[in-house]
């Protein structure tokens, strides 16, 4: 694996491609390294996202909202895409996308508010950290200057903490000088809207720089609108990599995608989920060909609180379950089959006879990112931004 | 602990309890704040929206008539669209007329708009300030969310009809007619849900032997989770995963009426045919099979179990004086709750008299919605039109009618401050304040009606040197103390 990527190199040298990058050997090996992290709220169907298609139980446990063999995006014998994730199956085939198809929080929660509170603080008790790992991950970079931002009106938790992390949506923002400064002052002995002012001050100047799009549509509205949604969703996509692409702009990302609790007619090739899906494929779409050449620099992972259950429910739908699959994309990924291990789903290896089965902590996936791409010590990694971790090895060989 | 001044105690009276000061209520409230509070309080129901708003039966069958036209209007255009069932449309460039027409009218059969700008109205006029955020409070406990298709056109109605009855009675009671409100049943899929066992399964299996596609129906434990997570005896109660699946057979039954229900459509049903029979084990107690009535004597027992007591006295505390309430104070409500058997005006009654929710400092940081409707009180007006405030909500994060889970709103300072938010409130608050700078009031004078002696020195200097009216609202509606409660 490791030979092979080499080679790649050494013939993007020879073809004289890059020639400063590859010289510059003191300059930070991570110093322009991107990560966005996406978040599916609701508890991503995993056996969807990515169909188990060599799985000789996947249809019969699936039954109408399997997605047809005649469909899928295939990714080898055993595992395909789902058929709306046109644009993350294009960047799969040329080898910078893989999935982790049965991956877990670490403590096996059916709620969703306790699931994603674990997903995004990194700690294995429930509202055991006020902070997020990606916030700690900005700290233990106190030295080097990397932003976070995440996505949306509201503040997530994995984004929470004592760095300040900027924030951006679409639509208005403030007009004048004149207030800015009043306010910035009247700020001074107030902890929280100081700095929160000012970032979010600092972010308005960038999105104007950025081009950011600046129609105002909540996404979870646009994804209700068929087509037209996709349009937005490729667009937000593109307005982030306008922030990524600034000087300044932030190297960590956080972005949240609700909408994924398919209790009910969730749907195959079309219907509730795919509709998800096709939203999730355009703003990765739209992400990816804003970053441009910056795409080599940039990982992206794709997670969810939890998977559903391996069989469909009564109401032509899944409950919550364990294990589902991420995604990890990016232009700089080392080419490779899935991530982790298949448990099957066999009926004798289901978690408690109903869930796909976690075979990767999703932490394990986390550190193995922070460490390859960022190059966050491991000790790091342990410690603080998944405290207690260290028996929780990184995965490694991705980027 | 020692109670703030009188002059103090009527400023936090008006903003921690209330909705935020109108032009003269702080001179209400300031012989008595205690008693103004108390006084909002009532045996009976709480107030309800202006005008005449349709039934959930009714609005039900508006929508799905609509749904039905515009499928009609559809076929009728030979098209058939990609869009999914129970969304309503948003006209695309290029549809024919009658199928934009027909979209519309499904936007318009669900009333979201009606009924929330009708909602806001009174939360902007109300004299009873803190009867509403107590409606308000328990409308988020027992969250319904118009971003399930189904459920839309009953958002509205579920608070008129659940909530706003019931906030002052038992909570027992809110409990019970909440789990069997169409909208709830419907938001979390109870309506659907098939006893495995019932005679509707069974008939379903048959079916299923003519034709191997006919649909299979069973059991959905969504609900039946929500109620024991969220709406009685919290995540830490002490239930099981069993416990959840045994309630949900209880629950199985309970549904909504369709076309085949003759007058009961939209209304609930007792299906008898899907009910799982048998005797059911949840938390320890045995329940034997008594029908429809079975999930209802759940329901009353995790309304009393002790669990329930605490985790409500938890969010009264957290709702309405901080992020991170004393075990005092949590410790109190739940005494009231439990001697008055989940009173609900009792437990009203023991927040206004516990001293640690007059705890001077506001650390509560108004949502979205507290802070639109607190700005409309301090100049004494009402939004006029849904967009006025729906389109700001959007912005601010906090879609009208469309919590993002059964969880609700969040309450705490760390979700609503976010950078991005603040900007969104400072432009909304610019175009704001250039509407509404004509009033009669001079703006330094519109700050003391709405904050009385909350307003610190810092921000009176501001607003006394702003360059225009306009600046100076802004000024008022941005300041620290204004965003907060």
């Amino acid at each position: 694996m490791t030979r092979s990527i080499d080679l790649t190199r050494r013939g993007a040298l020879a073809a004289g491609v890059s020639i400063a990058f590859f010289g510059g050997g003191a300059r930070a090996a991570t110093g322009d390294k991107k990560l966005v992290v996406f978040i599916q709220r609701g508890g991503a169907d995993g056996l969807s996202v990515s169909p188990p298609i060599g799985d000789p139980n996947y249809h019969s446990l699936r039954g109408e909202i399997a997605i047809p063999d005649s469909d899928v995006l295939k990714l080898d014998n055993d595992f395909a895409l789902h058929p709306k994730l046109t644009a993350i199956h294009a960047l799969a085939m040329n080898g910078e996308a893989r999935i982790a198809p049965a991956v877990a929080i670490p403590n096996n929660q059916r709620s969703h508010f306790e699931a994603q509170d674990v997903l995004e603080s990194g700690v294995t008790v429930v509202y055991g950290s006020t902070s997020g790992w990606l916030n700690r991950t900005l700290g233990t970079m106190a030295g080097r200057k990397i932003e976070g931002m995440s996505i949306g009106a509201q503040a997530p938790l994995i984004l929470r903490g004592p760095v300040q992390a900027a924030s951006w949506s679409p639509g208005q923002t403030a007009r004048g000088d004149r207030l800015p400064m009043i306010l910035t002052d009247l700020y001074h002995n107030d902890a929280l809207l100081s700095r929160a002012f000012a970032s979010g001050l600092e972010t308005a100047a960038m999105a104007t720089m950025a081009g950011a799009t600046m129609t105002a549509a909540p996404a979870r509205a646009a994804a209700a609108q068929g087509g037209g949604a996709n349009v937005q969703a490729k667009q937000l996509g593109g307005s982030i990599a306008g922030f990524m692409n600034q000087p300044g702009g932030p190297q960590i990302v956080a972005v949240s995608i609700d909408g994924w609790d398919t209790h009910a007619n969730q749907g195959a090739t079309d219907g509730a989920l795919a509709g998800r899906l096709a939203y999730l494929d355009a703003v990765v779409d739209g992400l990816q060909k804003g970053l441009a050449g910056e795409w080599r620099n940039t990982v992206c992972i794709v997670a969810t609180e939890f998977g559903r259950t391996a069989k469909i429910n009564g109401t032509r739908g899944t409950d919550h379950g364990n294990a589902s699959t991420a995604l990890v994309l990016g232009g700089g990924l080392k080419r490779g089959g899935i991530i982790g291990d298949w448990p099957t789903l066999a009926s004798n290896k289901l978690n408690q006879g109903r869930d796909l089965a976690a075979t990767l902590d999703v932490r394990a996936l986390f550190k193995g990112v922070l460490r390859e791409h960022l190059g966050v010590e491991t000790r790091l990694l342990n410690e603080t931004v998944f405290p207690d971790s260290a028996a929780v090895a990184p995965v490694t060989g991705l980027v | 602990m020692a109670l703030p001044n009188s002059d103090q105690m009527a400023a936090i009276a008006v903003t921690r309890f209330g909705l935020g000061a109108r032009p003269s209520e702080l001179e209400l409230a300031k012989s008595d704040p205690k008693g103004w509070l108390k006084a909002q309080l009532t045996r009976g129901p709480a107030d309800q929206p202006p005008g005449q708003l349709p039934t959930s039966a009714e609005r039900f069958v508006a929508y799905r008539d609509a749904q039905q036209a515009r499928q009609a209007a559809q076929r009728a255009q030979g098209g058939v669209t990609a869009q999914p069932k129970g969304r309503p449309a948003t006209p695309m460039p290029g549809q024919p007329m009658a199928t934009v027409q027909a979209a519309v009218s499904v936007a318009d059969a669900t009333g979201l708009q009606d009924e929330f700008i009708a909602r806001a109205q009174l939360a902007a006029n109300s004299a009873a300030p803190f009867r509403e955020r107590w409606v308000l409070f328990w409308a988020n406990h027992f969250t319904v969310s118009a971003t399930k298709g189904a459920a839309r056109p009953l958002v509205g109605p579920f608070e008129r009809e659940v909530i706003r009855p019931s906030a002052f009675g038992r909570f027992e009671n809110m409990a019970v007619l909440s789990s069997s409100h169409p909208a709830m049943l419907l938001y979390l899929d109870q309506a659907q849900s098939i006893g495995p066992y019932s005679m509707r399964a069974a008939q379903a299996e048959r079916a299923r032997l003519r034709n191997p596609n006919a649909p299979k129906p069973g059991l959905n434990e969504n609900l039946a989770r929500e109620i024991m997570e969220l709406h009685t005896v919290g995540v830490d109660g002490g239930y099981t995963q069993a416990d959840v699946t045994e309630f949900a057979r209880a629950m199985t039954g309970w549904s909504v009426g369709n076309a085949m229900d003759g007058d009961q459509v939209g209304k609930f049903v007792y299906r008898a045919v899907s009910h799982e029979p048998g005797a059911r084990t949840i938390m320890g107690k045995r329940y034997p099979d008594t029908g429809g009535t079975q999930a209802l004597t759940v329901i009353r027992d995790l309304a009393a179990h002790p669990a329930t007591a605490r985790h409500i006295a938890r969010k009264v505390a957290t709702h309405f004086v901080s992020d991170e309430p004393s075990p005092a104070l949590v410790s109190k409500l739940e005494r009231s709750f439990v001697a008055s058997r989940g009173d609900l005006a009792q437990l009203a009654a023991a927040l206004i008299d516990a001293d640690e929710a007059w705890a001077p400092a506001p650390t509560k940081f108004k949502t979205p919605y507290d802070f639109l409707i607190s700005a409309h009180r301090a100049l004494g007006v009402a939004p006029l039109r849904p967009g006025q405030i729906v389109q700001p909500l959007n912005q601010m994060g906090q879609q009208a009618f469309s919590p993002p889970s059964p969880k609700g709103w969040s309450e705490d300072a760390a979700t609503w401050a976010a950078p991005d938010a603040l900007i969104k409130r400072l432009s909304w608050s610019q175009g704001f304040a250039s509407q509404v700078s004509g009033g009669p009031r001079e703006p330094m004078k519109v700050a003391m009606d709405a904050l009385g002696s909350r307003l610190s020195a810092p921000t009176g200097a501001a607003i006394t040197s702003a360059e225009s009216r306009e600046e100076a609202l802004t000024i008022l509606f941005m300041s620290p103390e204004f965003q907060r409660r």
